[in-house]
């Protein structure tokens, strides 16, 4: 490419094989992309436009359907107090599961870079759960959250000598009891990112950092954070976006209740549109949903520039 | 707060010690479920919430698992998890190299906007596109069947894009070498490229397989028949059937794990190292 404006020996047959290995690579790249091509086509790019145009229609499973512009869009957001909730309750889950999840990940990750021998068994102990599917571990867990039986609250009130709460049937304590089990599936997979991160650095930035005798404090937040910074965000970013789908447990665990406690976006999405085939409404709430990741994802991007430390 | 590097083991020594104590409440704390599920899978009904740590002492009923295992059938929901997500595996993955090469080794008009096209679709959640796209299933005469919950979800553009970065880290010297042999570009990609990708296979295809494995939204949406579900549904149908037996859902909640614990086992080799960053833009 940059042949063209540096003339070298070779420069004048360059642009000839340039151009003759385009005209090649065009007929042979239609037969690489074309697998994937139709099945992105078919299966991404058509239900994504179609969910879009199903959010301005009435479109009942069975009988007429009818367009109706934005009316469900309105309905969201003056009439469907459910999704109210659901909306606040999403947000709730995303900015305490969020930041718990990257802050156990992280801490593993670094505290086993501290152990020579048995941090690599250690790292795939702690990462099995993210292996697990989470309504196993939604079941699992529910036994452990059972009121005044359940060990939970055993421990609780051996220990302290009070009644542990209701866990799964106490309206404030549905969305933590979701969040416990969230961050205990999920967090093994930002901290295997973030070893690899931690990996990466050079002993002598450490070396260096014990030279001028700084603490351990320090030396985390002014040489590991920066460096590990890329591997961070990253986790962040899709740690973020998933945690806005989160589903499994709450259909499990607590069956979006007590009440509307525990009711997710995609919780009432899919009551709208498996339950009560509203397919229409449904779509809106999905189009809701993909607007708000899209905006979140926007900011994180333009964040980072400030905060996420790339080398070269 | 911060106290000065004062070297020594005197101060050290405490400190690890407290450091593996800590550790290892840890590990306790992350297995406990999983203990506590298998100890009360093998009590009896009625002491199943028996909290003494006496009572598991009787806990020798193995044939709650085997009730579980022929009420589920277990066996069936194991065996359809395998079969999708395995076919679910081959399809992403064969697909995104071929995609993935295509962007990164190929020159042809228009491939950054096309690029650009499938990196904008990594930010679109699942949920948005299973209403449509449970009205296509029903349209192909798909609900209800193994199609319906593999091939939907094999195109995604996360593995072309992972396929992407890793053909792009390749020295370009190789293919050059190949090509002035007079090689083609489907003789480099099967037998100079592949080769050098199996690592970004792995792990493609482990997270690949993950997805299918724990996916329940879907199968919930495009599956009612046991015969055809996978495990997440599989045990949903337990549950709603099984009621609140506690030993018996813990027998099945605890045989839906193992197959995750087998997996980090085969592969603790490559987990153990942490996810490299290197093609997932890390750089």
């Amino acid at each position: 490419m940059s042949a063209t404006v540096v003339p070298t020996a070779n420069s004048t047959i360059t642009p000839v094989r340039a151009h003759r290995r385009k005209r090649g690579d065009a007929r042979t790249a239609f037969f690489f992309l074309l697998p994937n091509g139709v099945g992105f086509a078919v299966f991404t790019l058509t239900p994504l436009i179609a969910s879009l145009v199903l959010s301005f229609f009435a479109w009942p499973l069975i009988g007429r359907t009818s367009f109706i512009g934005l009316q469900n869009y309105v309905t969201l957001f003056t009439k469907d107090t459910t999704f109210r909730s659901a909306i606040v309750n999403t947000l709730y889950f995303v900015a305490v599961y969020v930041p718990l999840n990257v802050i156990v990940a992280m801490t593993v990750a670094v505290w086993l870079q501290g152990y020579s021998r048995s941090r690599r068994i250690l790292r795939v102990i702690f990462f099995v759960p993210v292996l697990t599917p989470l309504v196993a571990d939604a079941v699992v867990w529910s036994l452990l959250f059972t009121n005044r039986n359940g060990l939970i609250d055993s421990i609780i009130h051996t220990i302290f000598r009070v009644q542990g709460p209701e866990w799964l049937s106490a309206p404030q304590w549905a969305m933590p009891s979701i969040i416990i089990v969230a961050v205990w599936q999920g967090f093994g997979y930002n901290m295997l990112l973030f070893t690899a991160g931690l990996h990466a650095i050079p002993e002598t930035f450490y070396d260096a950092s014990k030279i001028d005798g700084a603490s351990r404090w320090r030396t985390f937040w002014n040489i590991t954070i920066p460096l590990v910074s890329p591997s961070l965000f990253f986790g962040i970013l899709l740690t973020v976006i998933t945690s806005f789908q989160v589903f499994d447990l709450a259909y499990i665990l607590t069956d979006g209740g007590p009440g509307t406690s525990s009711t997710t976006i995609v919780y009432w999405l899919f009551e709208k549109g498996f339950n009560d085939y509203a397919m229409g409404y449904a779509s809106a709430i999905a189009w809701v949903l993909f607007l708000i990741v899209i905006v979140v994802t926007g900011i994180q991007m333009r964040l980072q520039r400030h905060w996420v430390f790339y080398e070269s | 707060m911060s106290a000065p590097a004062t070297s020594g083991a005197k101060r050290s020594r405490p400190r690890r010690t407290l450091s593996n104590v800590g550790l290892a409440v840890a590990v306790c704390l992350l297995l406990l479920p999983v203990a506590w599920a298998i100890g009360t899978a093998l009590k009896p009904e009625a002491e199943a919430f028996d909290n003494n740590l006496s009572s598991f002492a009787h806990a020798t009923e193995f044939s709650n698992f085997v009730t579980a295992w022929n009420y589920g059938p277990f066996g069936r929901f194991l065996l359809n998890g395998l079969i999708v997500g395995a076919a679910g595996t081959a399809l992403t993955v064969t697909t995104s190299l071929l995609a993935g090469y295509g962007f990164a080794r190929l020159h042809f008009r228009g491939r950054d906007k096309l690029f650009f096209l499938y990196i904008a679709t990594l930010v679109v959640p699942q949920q948005v596109l299973v209403v449509p796209m449970f009205f296509m299933m029903r349209d192909l005469g798909w609900i209800n069947s193994y199609q319906a919950l593999i091939v939907p979800w094999a195109f995604s553009a996360f593995g072309v894009f992972l396929m992407r970065q890793f053909f792009r880290s390749i020295p370009l010297e190789l293919e050059d070498a190949a090509k002035v042999d007079g090689a083609s570009h489907f003789w480099i990609f099967w037998r100079v490229m592949l080769p050098l990708v199996v690592p970004a296979v792995g792990v493609l295809g482990l997270f690949t397989f993950i997805a299918y494995w724990n996916s329940f939204l879907w199968p919930l949406i495009v599956i009612n028949s046991r015969d055809l579900a996978t495990v997440p549904l599989g045990l949903q149908f337990f549950l709603s059937q099984q009621g609140y037996q506690w030993n018996l859902l813990m027998a099945g909640g605890t045989i839906s794990l193992v197959p995750g614990l087998l997996l980090a086992i085969v592969l603790q080799r490559y987990l153990s190292r942490g996810l490299s960053l290197s093609g997932l833009g890390g750089r």
